[in-house]
Order: C-alpha cells, then structure tokens, then sequence
C-alpha cells in the first residue's frame, strides 16, 4: 500500500511534466516550467530537513550559491566540464554541510535558525566580496552545457527551453523518486522519529547527531544541484542566488505547500514561482499578495496548502 | 487514491493560471524590463516612470508613422533570474520586436543571452563596460561607462593639479566596477592613487576610513564611487571630521536626492561627473541639449511631480534611440538593429549619440559636465 502510494506520487509529478507542454501556447512557459522544477528541487530537499527530520535552515541559499559557482568557475578554474561541475559543486555543499553541520546541529529551534543564516549570509558574502574569484556583485557568465548542440548533431533539436524544461524536469523526478525512496528507507523512519521526539528516538538507539547530519548534508546537495541546474540554464549567475531572500522564498515554500509532502512542496514551488508571473499587471502589490497568501494558509491551513486540502477532501478535516 | 487525484487537480488549476494571459494584437511591440522595486528601484522607478510616460506622448501624437506602440513593461525587482525569465516572456510571448530595460549590470547581463539567441535589439540602461565591451551585435547601452566616469574626473583633477589622491568605494556592483576601472586609468591621467579604503553597501559610518585616508602623507584629493546612501554618508562624514580635502563624487548620485541626504553644507564644493539634465534651468540657451533637456524634464515633472534623475534620462534616450530607429525601419527585429546601428548624432539628455558596428555606446567624453555643488544646487565647475 504505501510503496504503492510512492509509485502513484512519481507518476504524477512524470504524467504533470511530460503532459503539460500540450497546453503551453508559446515558448516562455517552458522557461517558466524550468524555474518551477529548479525551486521544487531545493525545496524538496527542504522537506527532507523540515519536514522529515524537523530541523530548521534559514541558509540553504548559500548551498544554491556554492553549486551555481561551482558551475561558474569549475570550467574556468579547474577545467572541469560544466556537467562534472555540477557534480563538483554538490560534493563540495555536501563537504561543508558536514563540516558546518556537525556544530551548529547541536543547536535547536531559533538558534538553528540562525546560525543556518549566518551561513548563508557568509557565502554570499564571500560570493560578493572576492571580485577576483567570483565577477563580485555584477555576477560572472556560465560556460554552455554542450549537450543541446550534441543533441542536435544526432537529429534531435530542442530550443533552449524546451530543453531545459526536460533536463531540469527528469532531474526533479530523480530528486523526488529519491526523497519518497527515503521517506519509507530505515534512515527515513530515524529523522522521523526523531522529529516526533529526539529524547524517544534515542532511547530507542538512533544516533540523532549522524541523523540530523545526513539529512542537513542530503538537503544541502538538493540545493546545490537546483542552483547549479539555475546557473547552467542562465549562463549568467550573480551573488543574488546565495542572498537571504532565496533562503526565505525556499522556506516559504516549502511551508506554503506543506512541508511534510514532497508534492506539496513541488506544488508549493509552483505556486510562488507562479505568483509573480501572473501578477505582473499589478507588480507594486505582489509582496503584499504574496504575504496576504501567507498569512491566509498559515491560519486557516497550518499543514500547508496540499496536506490540509487533502485532508478535508478526505473528510477528517482538521 | 484520493489526495492524489486532489494533488493532481490542483497543480493542474495552478499551472493553468498564467496560460490566462494571453497576447493582445498591437501594432510596435516593445518590451522592457526594469528594476521598479527592490534595492535598485531607484534607478528603475524613474526609468519605468520614463518609458511609460513616452509611450503615452508618443501614442497620442499618433505613433510611429501611423503605428502606435504597445507596451509590455515589467518589473524585475533587480533580480538578475526574474529578468531573464521576463526577457523570455517579453521575446516568445508577448513578441516583441525590441527591448529596452535592464536597470542593473546584473539584470542587463541575464537579458542579453536571450537577446542575443533571439535576435531582438535591446537598449540596456546600466553602466558597467561589459555590457558593450565585446560589442555584441543586439545590445546598445544609453548611460556612460564608469570607466567614463573615471577619465572625466582625473582629468578635472589632473587640470586642478591634484595628483595624489584617495579612494573610499563601495563594495556594491556599482562601486566596486569603477574602482577597478579607475585603477586601470589612473596612471594614464598621472593620478596615482596611495589610499584606497571600501566599505560595505550598509554601512552606517564611513570615519575610520575618511580618517585613514587623510593622514595619509601627502594625498590632496578624495574619490568615492559608489550609489545609493553610502556617498552621502562619507560626505556628511568628511565635513564631521574637518578634512580639507576636494571631494569628488561618482555620477552614481548625479541627483538632488544625494544633496537632501547629504545636506548642503556637507556637500559644498563637490565634485561630480553629470549629466546635462541635472543643470537643465542653468544651461546656456545654445546648448545643443538645451532643447532636449528641458522638455523631457517639464514633461517628467508635470506628470510626477518628482525631480528628474539621470536615471530616467537614459531610459529616455534609449526610447528616443529606438523609437527613432522604428521610424526608420519600421517593426521588424532586424531592421531596427541596424537603424540602431546607424545612428548618428541624435541628441539625448545624457550626450549625442553616434553607433557604430564597433562601438554600440556611441557617447564621448564631452557628454559628461564636471558639475559642482554650490549652495545646495548645481553649478557647471569648468
């Protein structure tokens, strides 16, 4: 039954992405689509942290960041191929998740919190400050994948966001088959006892630091694979990506979807990357519609938007 | 089964909200996108202000050659990933046949991959050097470049025999851009630069650098590039501290918002690169911007009730650029790239424009004044 429900899950978010460009009238929603998977993905990692393992990060931005520059610089710097770059960027987000992770996971609640800012805060600051290395504020130009023109040299000729849309599409689904894989996996059932009660859980034998690591170092690498998959389809990356607001729009997310669902989350993704697109017409009031969206699920739907409507449909209500 | 069918309908009705937005027929479409809000929104917010207003006068005079223009104007909020995907949608779904917009370097450079891979002439309105340096063949630039900027102040301080001097930047893109592009000048000018002190976009207090520089041995002169609230803090500061030094400032805070911040005591006798626009009521009657100048500035100031800002100004020049040019060719992308190209002594606020195939900023150095701050306004310096 709930392998069952796994399946069901992935076949949605597959069925979603490989109908949905039958209703796309022009080439923009590709694009649109592309940046809605990139977010899912961060923010599906998020849900592994938050909403598996009940820790909180205020800094994944900055993890975002470290695989968006890693793209950026791998080729130039180490001669990496951009492919092998983004495999560069997510070893080292997952090296310093580790290594960042392991003091500041002692802490619990708001001083988490915190120092995961702090965090995320110094990466950008570092991405901003050391002009030589990184372009500074202006940002600094990513090198091309090469796939799509290799594509095209074996008959297959995408444009740009229709490829895209397919690689960061496929990449979503990989991330999303992994966090459901983990959900029901031995690891899975420790982060969430150990959400449910971190005293509990080590009475029964968990080992709640290695835990909290994994899924912050798991969470980390999902997060650096979105920035690298933003940077890459971009070719342009500026300090914006590590900044402070990214980390908040990933929480938000995630919350507003419902932070214990992987497809609420995805749905979550969806929404707020959604929102400013289709308020253009009145750009001066999309904070305020987007903080009014806020505060209307956190009232009346506090499981987030996907959970609680579910569970009304399904009778028991809140 | 059933929360999934609920998961199902529900991102189904999310996603199918922005397909609502369907393309109107029109006959010139343009596109911008700026920085309208965010922490750039004072460059973008006049720039918008700019476009839109032109777009009206334009539209009531009857067009260009009996075609009116539709405007498809978003804000990127300075968010360099928002701006491309707005380039996107302004290219595939609202297809429009030119761009102008991109407040910020960082903007700029997300919209320009798009432009060039569509083929679409795009107008940036932020300074920095590459943004036309390699030329690229679909963007053109209004504003001057920093390293502009830098030339036209050593040379005023080079003519004030002030050689050895001081630099306080700041660390914004802005200010770190032309910090680079002055020390890459310097020498040429004989300016040697033997202080140089940054400090941060937020900071709140400049002194202990201002205190640095000025015990420095021997320097005679201090430089701040920098935008936003910084310049105005380092000159309030230096006036706190009594240094006798000549202030010069970048053309980042060529408005008369730096001089309230500032104050007018503070800010007595600095120096700054501007654009004719700033002295549109003290310009000589044959100036050859005279006209252009003060048109746009009664315009802007009738409509908004707002002071002028040079920033509006290259959002002005670039839709006089581009609309000339539509006049020329008519609505097709490629047409106008290469009436843009064409372009020759046409009179903005910010200098006479003249493209080139290898210069796509086509401005000199005679475009920018050297304007001091006398009693709380502007004065020309030379």
């Amino acid at each position: 039954m709930k392998s069952n429900l796994k399946w069901i899950q992935l076949a949605i978010v597959f069925v979603l992405i490989i109908a949905l460009p039958a209703f796309f009238p022009s080439g923009y929603y590709y694009r649109v689509g592309a940046l809605i998977f990139v977010n899912a993905l961060s923010v599906v990692g998020l849900v592994i942290l938050i909403g598996y393992a009940g820790q909180i990060s205020l800094g994944h931005a900055g993890f975002a960041g470290i695989g968006a520059y890693a793209c950026a610089l791998g080729p130039d710097y180490v001669g990496l191929h951009p492919a092998f770059s983004v495999i560069l960027g997510a070893v080292v987000s997952a090296g310093m998740a580790a290594l960042i992770g392991k003091p500041i996971l002692r802490l619990k609640g708001y001083y988490l919190a915190v120092a995961t800012l702090g965090f995320g805060i110094l990466v950008s600051m570092v991405l901003t400050n050391e002009r030589a290395l990184t372009g500074g504020p202006d940002g600094t130009a990513v090198a091309k994948l090469g796939l799509r023109s290799w594509l095209k040299d074996a008959g297959i000729k995408l444009s740009s966001g229709e490829f895209w849309y397919l690689v960061c599409g496929a990449v979503l689904l990989i991330g999303v088959w992994i966090a459901l894989n983990l959900f029901h996996s031995a690891t899975g059932r420790a982060m969430r006892a150990l959400h449910g009660s971190e005293v509990a859980a080590r009475t029964v034998g968990i080992d709640v630091a290695q835990v909290k690591l994994q899924a912050f170092v798991i969470s980390a690498v999902y997060a650096s694979v979105a920035g690298s998959l933003l940077a890459l389809q971009n070719k342009f990356i500026t300090p914006d990506v590590a900044g402070f607001m990214h980390s908040i729009e990933m929480v938000t997310m995630a919350v507003l979807g419902g932070v214990n669902s992987v497809l609420g989350a995805t749905l979550g993704a969806a929404i707020l990357t959604l929102l400013p697109q289709v308020l253009t017409i009145f750009a001066e009031y999309e904070q305020l519609v987007m903080g009014l969206v806020m505060i209307l699920v956190m009232i009346f739907l506090p499981k987030g938007l996907l959970p609680s409507i579910a569970a009304r449909l399904r009778g028991r209500g809140e | 089964m059933k929360p999934v069918i609920t998961t199902a309908m529900t991102t189904l009705v999310a996603l199918g909200v922005i397909s609502l937005a369907a393309p109107a027929s029109a006959e010139i479409r343009l596109g911008a996108s700026v920085s309208a809000t965010g922490p750039a929104a004072f460059l973008g917010d006049p720039e918008a202000k700019t476009i839109e207003m032109l777009v009206e006068q334009v539209n009531e005079a009857g067009g260009i050659n009996g075609e009116k223009i539709e405007l498809f104007l978003y804000d990127d909020g300075g968010d360099p990933n928002k701006a491309r995907t707005f380039a996107t949608r302004l290219v595939e779904d609202d297809e429009v046949v030119a761009i102008i917009g991109g407040s910020t370097t960082g903007t700029t450079m997300s919209i320009i991959s798009v432009a060039e891979d569509e083929e679409i002439p795009f107008i940036s309105l932020a300074g920095a050097i590459q943004i036309i340096d390699p030329v690229r063949d679909y963007v053109f630039k209004t504003p001057h470049t920093d390293r502009m900027a830098c030339a036209k102040i050593f040379t005023d301080m080079a003519a004030r025999e002030l050689t050895k001097i001081g630099m306080i930047s700041g660390t914004d893109g802005f200010g770190a851009s032309m910090q680079a592009q002055c020390h890459d000048i310097a020498a040429e000018h004989g300016i040697e630069v033997i202080a140089d002190e940054t400090y941060g976009p937020q900071d709140a207090d400049m002194t202990p650098q201002l205190t640095k520089i000025s015990k420095t041995e021997g320097v005679q002169a201090i430089l701040n590039p920098g935008f936003g609230q910084g310049p105005a803090i380092v000159t309030r500061n230096k006036a706190q501290l009594g240094i006798n030094l000549p202030l010069y400032q970048s053309h980042g805070v060529a408005s008369d918002g730096f001089i309230k911040l500032a104050g007018a005591e503070a800010s007595e006798g600095v120096r700054l690169p501007g654009t004719a626009l700033l002295i549109a009521d003290i310009l000589p009657d044959g100036d050859p911007q005279k006209d252009v100048v003060t048109s746009y500035k009664s315009a802007f100031e009738g409509k908004y009730e707002q002071k002028v800002s040079t920033f509006g100004g290259y959002a002005n020049d670039a839709f006089l650029l581009m609309t000339s040019a539509m006049a020329k060719a008519g609505s097709d992308a490629e047409a106008i790239r290469n009436a843009l190209e064409d372009t020759s002594g046409l009179v903005g606020t910010t200098g006479t424009y003249s493209f080139s195939a290898n210069d796509h900023l086509g401005l000199d150095l005679s475009a920018f004044r050297m304007l001091e701050i006398r009693d709380g306004g502007w004065a020309l310096a030379e």
